[in-house]
This record gives C-alpha cells, sequence and structure tokens, in this order.
C-alpha cells in the first residue's frame, strides 16, 4: 500500500492533467461556476469527514458544528472590520450604510478565512478532549447532538442576526465576477486538502490513525499516544471543514444558523453519504465519492424538483445498507478477486 | 435570565404549574424512549427515525382530530399504522442491518429519518400541527396552576401504554421471546425461537410504541422537523437509565420533562430545544469522565 502511493511520471502526469482541468473547468463551463465551487468544498468536506471518520474511525454525524462556526467566524471578521456587526444584522445587511469596496471585501476574505480556521480548530481541540474518549453509538450520537445545539443556540443569538440569519458582505461591482474567486480560492483548498491528507497518511501519522480504528486499546498498549493522535487529526479536520465553511457561506451569501450553517440534515450527512459513497477509508474515495454525489444532486435536483431531499435520503439508506464499502473499496475488491482468480489458473 | 429565575423565587405557584407541565410531558418522552431501549436491547440498533416515528403518529392524530375522531380514539389507529410501517421499513432496511457495524444502522435510520421528514413536510405542510382536544382545564391555587385535563389524560393514558407494553414482554409468549433473543440470540435460535421475526416484532412494536406516543404528544404539538429532539430525548433518557431499567426510564424522562420545562422559562422558548440538546452533550461527557477514572469509556 505504501508503495503504491509512490510519485511516479505517469502519476505525475496525471495529477498535473487533472490541475489543469480544475483551473480550465470553470472557463469552459461558466454556467457551472457554483455548482463546480460547491463540488470542490464538498469534496474538502468529504476528506476531513473520512480523516476521523474512516481513516481513524471515530464516525462522527457532527463535523457539521465545524463548516457552520468556520461560516459565521468569517462572516464575522469580514463584516466586523469594517462595520459594527450587531447593527449590520439588525438592518439585515441592507440598504446604503454597508457598502464593501473591492479591497474591503477582499481584506475581509483574506482575514476571514484564516479566523474561521481557527475558531473551528479551537472548538475542535476543546471539545476533542471531552468527546474523542466515547466510542461507538455513544460518539456518533454526542457528536450529532453538538451539531443540532449548535444552530439551535446561533438561531437565538440576535447579535448574528438570530434565527432569520446573517448575509455574507455584498460583493462589490467593481470586483467583477467573485465567484470565480471563490472558485479558486476553494480550488486551493481542495489541492492543499488533498496533498496534506496524501501525505499525512503516508507517514506515522497514517499509521498511527489506522491502529486507533482498527484496535484502539491494542494501539494504546503498544505505546502509542492515542489521545493526542485523535485530538490532532480532529483539529485538522475542523480547521479544513472551517475554511471550506467560509467559502461556502460566502458562495450562498445566506447564512441560515439551521438551515446552512448547523445543516444536520444536509450538508451534515452529505458529507458522510460522499465518503462512503466513495469508498470510506481511502484517500481517492471521498473525491470520488465528492464528484459522484455532486452530480446526482444536480440531477434530483433538476428531474425530481420538491422531492431531492426525499430522493436523497433513499440514496443514503441504500449507500448505508446495500454498498458499504463504496466506490473505491468496490474496485479493489473486484481487482482483488480478479488477481487471486489469475493465480489460481497460471 | 437573572429575571426570570427571580420570577420563580418570588411565585412558587409558577415553578409548581413548570413541574406538573414537565412531568406531564415526560411520560410521552418515556414511551419513545422505552421503544428505543427495546430496540437497542434487542437488535443493538439506535434507531435515529425514533422522532420522525413519534411524529407520524401524531400527524395520524391531527388528521383525525380534523375528521372528528377524538384523541384517544386515534391513539390505537396510529399505532396501528406505524406497526405496519414498522414491518415494512424492517424488511426493506432494518433486517440488513442487525448484527452490521453500528455506523452503518446510525447511518441507514438517519436516512429513514430525513425520507419520513421530507414525506410528512410534503403532506402535512411544513406549519406546527396540534390536535386540539378541548376538554378544558382544572385551576388550582385561585387559578396561578392551571392543569390541562387532555394532558392528564394523555399522562394517564401513557402510564396505561406503559403497563401494557411491560406485562406483555414479561408475562406472554412472545414477550419472553424478544427478551430471550435480547439476552442471546444464539441460544435462542437453539431453542426454536425465529430470531429474524423477533427483530422484526421488536422494530414493528417500538414504531407502534412511538406512533401512539406521538398521537397523545399531538395535543402538544407536532412538526415534520420536530423528530430528531425526540429521537435524542428517548437516547437520553435510555443513556441515564439503562438497557432494560423500566422504572430508571420513567424517572430519567419525568426528570428530563421537568428540566426542560424549567429551562424553557428560564432561557426562554427559543433556547429549549438547545437546551435538550446541550444535556445530552453534558450528560453524555459527564457519564464518560465517571468512567475514565476506571479507565473504562462509553462504547
Amino acid at each position: 500500500m505504501q508503495g503504491g502511493r509512490a510519485l511516479t511520471p505517469k502519476r505525475l502526469v496525471l495529477l498535473a492533467g487533472l490541475l489543469a482541468i480544475g483551473i480550465a473547468a470553470p472557463l469552459v463551463l461558466p454556467g457551472y461556476q457554483l455548482q463546480l465551487t460547491e463540488l470542490l468544498l464538498f469534496m474538502v468536506f468529504a476528506l476531513a469527514w473520512d480523516l476521523v471518520g474512516g481513516q481513524m474511525g471515530y464516525n462522527s454525524f457532527g463535523n457539521v458544528l465545524f463548516v457552520g462556526l468556520g461560516m459565521y467566524a468569517s462572516a464575522i471578521v469580514q463584516v466586523g472590520l469594517f462595520y459594527d456587526v450587531g447593527l449590520y444584522n439588525e438592518a439585515r445587511g441592507g440598504g446604503t450604510d454597508f457598502v464593501f469596496d473591492a479591497s474591503q471585501f477582499l481584506s475581509g476574505l483574506a482575514l476571514g478565512i484564516p479566523a474561521a480556521v481557527l475558531v473551528s480548530a479551537l472548538a475542535a481541540w476543546l471539545l476533542g478532549s471531552l468527546v474523542l474518549t466515547m466510542r461507538g453509538h455513544y460518539f456518533a450520537i454526542c457528536t450529532l447532538g453538538l451539531g443540532i445545539a449548535a444552530g439551535q443556540v446561533a438561531a437565538g443569538i440576535p447579535w448574528i442576526g438570530a434565527g432569520s440569519g446573517m448575509l455574507t458582505p455584498n460583493p462589490p461591482e467593481s470586483l467583477g465576477d467573485e465567484t470565480l474567486l471563490l472558485y479558486y480560492l476553494a480550488l486551493g483548498l481542495a489541492i492543499a486538502c488533498a496533498l496534506s491528507f496524501a501525505w499525512l497518511l503516508s507517514a506515522r501519522f497514517g499509521l498511527a490513525l489506522n491502529a486507533i480504528r482498527d484496535d484502539e486499546d491494542k494501539a494504546e498498549a503498544m505505546g502509542l499516544r492515542t489521545h493526542a493522535v485523535k485530538v490532532t487529526a480532529w483539529v485538522i479536520a475542523a480547521g479544513f471543514l472551517g475554511a471550506a465553511g467560509a467559502i461556502y457561506g460566502n458562495l450562498v451569501r445566506f447564512i441560515d444558523p439551521t438551515q446552512t450553517a448547523f445543516a444536520g440534515a444536509t450538508i451534515g450527512v452529505w458529507m458522510i453519504l460522499m465518503a462512503l459513497l466513495g469508498g470510506k477509508g481511502t484517500l481517492l474515495g471521498p473525491i470520488v465519492g465528492a464528484v459522484v454525489f455532486q452530480i446526482t444532486k444536480e440531477l434530483f435536483w433538476t428531474y425530481l424538483l420538491g422531492w431531492q431531499r426525499v430522493g436523497l435520503g433513499l440514496l443514503i439508506i441504500l449507500v448505508a445498507v446495500f454498498f458499504p464499502s463504496g466506490i473505491v473499496g468496490f474496485v479493489r475488491e473486484r481487482s482483488a478477486a480478479k488477481g487471486r482468480a489469475g493465480e489460481q489458473s497460471p | 435570565m437573572i429575571g426570570n429565575l427571580l420570577i420563580l423565587h418570588e411565585a412558587p405557584a409558577l415553578a409548581l404549574q413548570l413541574a406538573i407541565d414537565g412531568i406531564l410531558i415526560g411520560a410521552v418522552f418515556a414511551l419513545a424512549a422505552y421503544g428505543m431501549a427495546l430496540v437497542w436491547g434487542v437488535t443493538n440498533i439506535i434507531n435515529v427515525a425514533q422522532g420522525e416515528f413519534v411524529m407520524l403518529g401524531g400527524f395520524i392524530a391531527v388528521i383525525g382530530a380534523e375528521h372528528g375522531i377524538p384523541v384517544l380514539l386515534a391513539v390505537p389507529l396510529a399505532a396501528a399504522c406505524l406497526y405496519a410501517l414498522g414491518w415494512v421499513l424492517y424488511y426493506a432496511v432494518i433486517v440488513h442491518l442487525v448484527g452490521r457495524d453500528m455506523f452503518n444502522s446510525v447511518l441507514a435510520t438517519f436516512g429513514i429519518a430525513i425520507v419520513l421528514q421530507q414525506l410528512m413536510a410534503h403532506v402535512f405542510g411544513g406549519a406546527d400541527r396540534i390536535a386540539v382536544a378541548g376538554l378544558g382545564s382544572w385551576f388550582f391555587l385561585d387559578g396561578l396552576v392551571v392543569v390541562d385535563k387532555m394532558k392528564v389524560l394523555v399522562f394517564a393514558a401513557c402510564i396505561a401504554l406503559g403497563v401494557g407494553l411491560a406485562l406483555f414482554l414479561f408475562r406472554s409468549r412472545r414477550g419472553q421471546a424478544i427478551r430471550a433473543v435480547a439476552q442471546r440470540p444464539e441460544a435462542a435460535s437453539v431453542l426454536g425461537i425465529d430470531t429474524r421475526k423477533v427483530y422484526g416484532l421488536t422494530f414493528a412494536l417500538n414504531a407502534a410504541i412511538c406512533g401512539a406516543a406521538g398521537a397523545l404528544a399531538a395535543t402538544y404539538t407536532v412538526h415534520p422537523y420536530g423528530g430528531l429532539s425526540y429521537t435524542i430525548r428517548a437516547f437520553m433518557i435510555v443513556v441515564v437509565a439503562g438497557l432494560g431499567n423500566l422504572a430508571g426510564v420513567i424517572w430519567a424522562a419525568l426528570g428530563l420533562g421537568v428540566a426542560e420545562s424549567f429551562a424553557g422559562f428560564v432561557l426562554g422558548p427559543q433556547y429549549q430545544i438547545a437546551f435538550v440538546f446541550a444535556l445530552l452533550v453534558a450528560i453524555l461527557v459527564f457519564r464518560n469522565w465517571r468512567l475514565r477514572r476506571q479507565r473504562r469509556y462509553l462504547a
């Protein structure tokens, strides 16, 4: 397995090709910029979920917590640098009182995204020592509760718009196409996420994660500082989720506390579905899963209008019950079976 | 918030009112929690769709009330509908999950919950609904404490259902089979019990209990997306009480009802659901912390 990750020239060409596609995609398909940006963010969501869920075996149902925290943190910084956040939300961000010029908008983003990373990572570090000592059902339901609780609390705080949500700063006209800007930000984030995870998983850290997944007590008995590893992985995942949340908030422009920020029944469970659909516990799986999911979602939105959530719910059930090894797992099993068949009949 | 605490201090009658309200709703929580404990104990599956079953039962009662069916008569109707749905879901989904990784069962039942939420929103609309009983109220302490007669009736019905369920589990042949499978499925199947049927019966029975609880909860309020808080309450009650502890479930449920009622008043109604979820996290963290001192953990 470890040797399979080496960078052969063939793989370098493949990666360069993917990069070229990534850079060219929004220019070739200008009508789909929004969906493509969302796809890149979904990749980050799924990868970050899989680092803790798939690689470490801690199946969180509340990772949306960090997405939501990132969204709010970034939006608050973006607004708060130039205006009073409470007044801004009271005015629903509208009117001529709250105008952001290009440099204000850009510097807001430039500070907002790191702030999102910081807030989410800090929350993960604080919660990690409390939550990551639970296992199984308890961890799953506890994280689910955390995600929902955050949404309910956010919906009660007037300073950030309470239940009616918060608008991210309006991008100025002079900036041109801001979706394209967000797309390239998301592309950079997705590449950073995939590369850093590839590096982490090929290093000793990846082995430690897998050891915790396979038998945590044994790993601890062998001298692995399991708790430190668990919290570290959770913090790294939360940092990426926070950054992705910050970009996602600016993409949809409107942060509803329970429907976009801490949306356990949509993004929160979709990121699990993507990781599972592509192949849990693999690096490629979440990426493939995100692509397949985004296409499926868009098709559902087009052809099942009004019933798309029902369709996605059914998809979750189907994948969880009948296709738990995912696309990458399925292909690997097939090729392994083929390999065995080949050995038996020389 | 402090102001509300002072009000409570100055008006003990209000505190009594809140406590009574909490105890009355607590009985509904107890039913849903007992159903969850049953499925958990027998199949080792946490049914995340528990609250959606409750809401579905509630909507059946609401629709029934609009057509002139009294709420108490809607209870068996809701239970029967949910019992049938329970069997359908069992053969479609749950049967494949028994004995599998817990992650798959949580995710799959979460999927069921999402599908049911969306279907309910489509069929019944996205608004809060209430089955109005119109039985009037009793007044105590010069009208300072008001007790809705219907809510007392709901409380009594919950007790009756709980007693009936306990009798079924401990006295009847099928109830014995369910308990036998919960203790040791291999031995039960050697003795000629069809474990798959028992799993199905348990799941359908749980759905029926939730349906009945929901029909009774309809006198409070039902909402297509209101189910998850019932699931979380049920889980929390089971965690506090432990599996197979009927008395514990009742005490925990009534306690939760009272705590929620007070929290809703002190923190403000907009934080009541947040309180439920935060309490869950706090209870789990606390229990886990206690276990950790013995180098054990919640699993």
